[in-house]
Parts: structure tokens; sequence; C-alpha cells
């Protein structure tokens, strides 16, 4: 082994620097499945508490939700546990192909291709579809997956000041000599919850003969009235050239991601796209309960309606309550700290009160940025949010930040 | 034409950077990559911005993080493709 002291020193600081920078990212124990209602062992060897979870990304609550379970084991039963190949070899069941095609029909699109995860899908679908000769213009604040993807892809690189369409205008004109050009956005951005302007896309997109991609992972099965995502919340179902999303949030959590759009596209992904081509396939059991997730999801609205109601009373009580949130409409509730030891501090407090929630500050956020970021779930009963806001309450009045703004944070806290 | 370079510089960074509720002014000295005003994703259009406007390509060993990171690190970075 050539494992030396000089290698062994060298990553040791690596971590050190981590932890004396405040970045470093510990990992919690939960001892039960993912709920509203979880089982934390926390700090590591200690006994299991039981905690209100704030900060999944089971929009749905239907991670554990009985119906996806008892598909889930239909699946094990009826298919088995592992493919032991990619698709292309030996690894496409008849599960794969219907839920492939049930996420086109869900998602309005032509055809879908499934990946291991939507950080694959992103990773693989820019170098398929564009070249030297093309430009990739990107919002500022895309996700890390969609980053790396335009990295391995050959084609020019753009990007656009946050949700500023005149900046996105710009960038179109100047890139009018190349032969395709492709706007790429989150749908909803991660860490403030808002929602990219579509609709506003969309036209720049026909102006300019730009196509338009959207990785929709923070809204696929909950935004917009039927819960398609963020093109139907902006009212452009329809119009969005591909659309990247996650099995792994609303839609039953486990893992798994796709690239939906036009049938070359897919085609040509399931042809050349690195991360598909040699990652092992999603297994069976993901499959059948991502596909009972999506007849659930089809059937009724009950759970986004939910969702929504929960948002909206959590939105209205703790601004009511005196904290300064990001506005807006998304279950992500950034509540507005900007310093990151006051944000650390709080998420623990808040912990001690039984509710989980995580402190973002640099480099998750930009600088004087940190935040409790709180995450909304249709697994959340009124009593949950009622409990989670008189913590909050609670944590704030002891660091007397309620019914304060930015500027008195800052002045108190610093950034 | 040193302190030209350096306004064109500057006024590209406010522009293409800085939102316009940003109250922050941009100097020769302002830390621009470790201050956060420019992230490394970001950095593309700065690195493009300089090649086009003083007709150089500068290969991605030299576009670090801390040449760009001041004005006047991009100063010192444009002297080796003789830009002054």
């Amino acid at each position: 082994m050539a494992y030396s002291n000089k290698a062994k020193d060298f990553y040791e600081d690596e971590l050190n620097g981590m932890h004396k920078a405040g970045t470093f990212k510990e990992e919690r124990f939960i001892e039960s499945p993912q709920a509203a209602n979880i089982s934390v062992e926390y700090p590591v060897g200690s006994a299991a508490k039981e905690v209100l979870n704030f900060c999944a990304n089971n929009y749905l609550g239907l991670s554990s939700h009985p119906e996806v379970v008892k598909a889930a084991h239909e699946g094990l039963d009826s298919r088995g546990y592992g493919m032991s190949s990619v698709r292309f070899i030996c690894g496409t069941q008849d599960i794969h192909d219907e839920l492939e095609k049930k996420l086109s029909e869900f998602l309005g699109t032509e055809a879908t291709v499934l990946f291991a995860s939507c950080m694959d899908a992103n990773a693989g679908v820019f170098d398929v579809v564009l070249g030297k000769e093309d430009a990739m213009i990107s919002d500022r604040l895309v996700h890390a997956s969609i980053v790396d993807g335009m990295r391995l892809c050959k084609a020019q690189l753009y990007n656009y000041k946050h949700s500023n369409m005149d900046h996105l205008e710009e960038k179109l004109k100047e890139t009018q000599n190349c032969r395709f050009r492709m706007i790429i956005t989150d749908g909803v951005f991660s860490m403030d919850g808002d929602i990219a302007k579509l609709d506003k896309i969309v036209e720049l997109g026909k102006k300019y003969d730009a196509m338009v991609m959207v990785d929709d992972s923070h809204a696929t099965g909950f935004m917009g009235k039927n819960g398609r995502g963020t093109h139907e919340h902006c009212g452009v179902l329809g119009e969005i050239d591909i659309i990247t999303t996650t099995l792994g949030k609303a839609l039953g959590g486990a893992s798994g991601g796709c690239v939906s759009g036009p049938r070359e596209i897919v085609d040509l992904c399931r042809q050349r796209a690195r991360p598909y081509l040699f990652s092992n396939t999603v297994p069976p059991v993901i499959i059948t309960a991502a596909n009972k997730v999506i007849d659930l999801i089809s059937k009724t609205t009950d759970r986004r309606d939910k969702l929504e109601e929960n948002t909206k009373y959590f939105r209205e009580k703790i601004t009511a309550a005196g904290f300064d949130i990001k506005e807006g409409v998304h279950p992500i509730v950034p509540i507005m700290l900007y310093n990151a030891k006051l944000a650390q501090d709080m998420a623990r407090d808040m912990y001690n009160e039984g509710i989980y929630v995580i402190g973002f500050s640099f480099p998750v956020v930009a600088k004087g940025q940190a935040r409790i970021r709180v995450q909304i779930s249709a697994g959340h009963e009124k009593e949950h949010l009622d409990k989670a806001i008189a913590a909050f309450i609670k944590v704030g009045e002891k660091y007397k930040i309620l019914g304060k703004g930015k500027k008195e944070i800052i002045e108190m806290y610093g950034y | 034409m040193s302190e030209e370079i350096k306004k064109l510089i500057i006024e590209y960074v406010e522009k293409e950077y800085l939102e316009e509720e940003d109250e922050q002014d941009v100097d020769e000295n302002t830390p621009l990559i470790s201050s956060g005003i420019v992230d490394s994703f970001s950095m593309v259009s700065l690195k493009m911005f300089l090649e086009k406007k003083f007709d150089i390509k500068i290969p991605d060993e030299k576009a670090t993080t801390e040449a760009f990171d001041s004005v006047n690190n991009i100063m010192d970075l444009l002297k080796e493709f003789n830009v002054s």
C-alpha cells in the first residue's frame, strides 16, 4: 500500500481545515423510516430522540407511505432485488418502460429516460445535445449537478445574474452566431425556494431561437395545480424543451432521476449519455414504487393541495411571529439569520426543542446570507407545524431577533 | 494605459456581477472571488471578457481563483500577456 504518511497528513489537514472553518458536514443517524416524526441518534452514541423533521425533501410525505412501501414490496417479489446490469445489456424490465411512459405523460413531454440520479441526468445531458459550436446560457444559481454537467460539455458557457431576464437577453444577443443555444435553469432554486420566471424564459427562448432546459427536482409532483412542476405553475406546460428531475424528493424520495423531452434527445441520451451507459439500472423496487407514486398523484391532488395549505399556514404564522423570511409560495422557507454562527446555534437549539432543521451558510449560500432552511411536507399535520412555530418563537426570543429585519440582525450579530 | 484598463475591468465587474440593490463598491483591491462577488462558476464571463477585449487566450491553468481575486491580480495576469 502506498498510502504514505505524507498523503495521510495532507488529507487529515484538509479535514481539519473544514472543521476549523465550520464547513465539515456531520451525518446524523436516523433510526426510523423517513417521515414527519423521526427518531434520531445525535450525537452519535447517544440515545435516540424523537423529533419532527423539517429538513427533508419529502414534500408529498410519500417516502414511507404504506401504498408506496407495498408497491416496493410487490416489485421486490415480482421482479427481484437487482438487475446486475446496465440498461442496454440486460437491465431493462417492462416496469422501467412503464415508468418512463408515465413520467412523460405526467410531465407533458414526448419521451423520458431514467438515470441513476438527477445528478447523473444533469451530468450527462448537455454533452449529448451540445457541442463546441453551441452555447449554454445558465442562471448563476443553478444546482451543482448542472454546473458539473456543463463543465463536462464542450459548448461555450455563459451565465446570467440570478433570474435577471435583461441579463439573460444580453447573453442571448451575445451568442447569436452559435449553432444551438440552450437556456439552463432550475425550476425552483433550492436555497431560496424562489421560482424561475419560466414564462419569460420561454418567451426569450422563442424570440432568440434558444432551447430551454429546466431541472425541476424541487417542483415535480407538487408545483402547479396538478403538481406537474414549475412549467405548470408558470403556465408554460408543454413549452420546455428538456426537463430533468428526480425520484429522490417528492416522488417517493428513494433515488433515480430522468431526462424528459423530445424523442430524439431522449434516444440520444440512451446512446451517448455516459452516466446512463455506465451506471446500473435503477432497481426494480424503486421502479414499482415510483410507478405507484405517479398513479397516486395523478389520481388526486389531495397531497399537493395539503402541502400548499401547510406551506401557506407556516409562512403566515412564522412571518406574523416576526421572522425575516424569503417571501414566496414554495415549501422551502428560508428563515434569514445572515450570521453563520447564529444559524448554527439556533438550529442546535431547535433540535433541543424537538425540531430538526439545518442552518446553511457560506459556501452553500452567499456570504452574509446564512439561514435556517425549513422544508414543509404534506406529511406534516397542523399540530406539527404549530409545534415548530412555537419552538421557533421560543428560540427566536432567546436570540432577540423577533421583529428584526436584515439590518438589525446584522447590527446585533454581524455577517 | 493601465489605469484605463483597471477602470474598464472594474466597470465590467460592476455591471456583470453586482445587482442594483448591492451597495458595494469595487476598487482595484476588492476581493472578488474570496468575497463571493464572483463565484468560481461565474468567473467564466470575466475570463471571456478579458480574452475578447485584449485578444488573448488565457489557459485554464492560469485562470485560477487567485489570479482573478482582485482587479490588481488580474492586472498582474494580463502583464504576462503583454497587456498593461
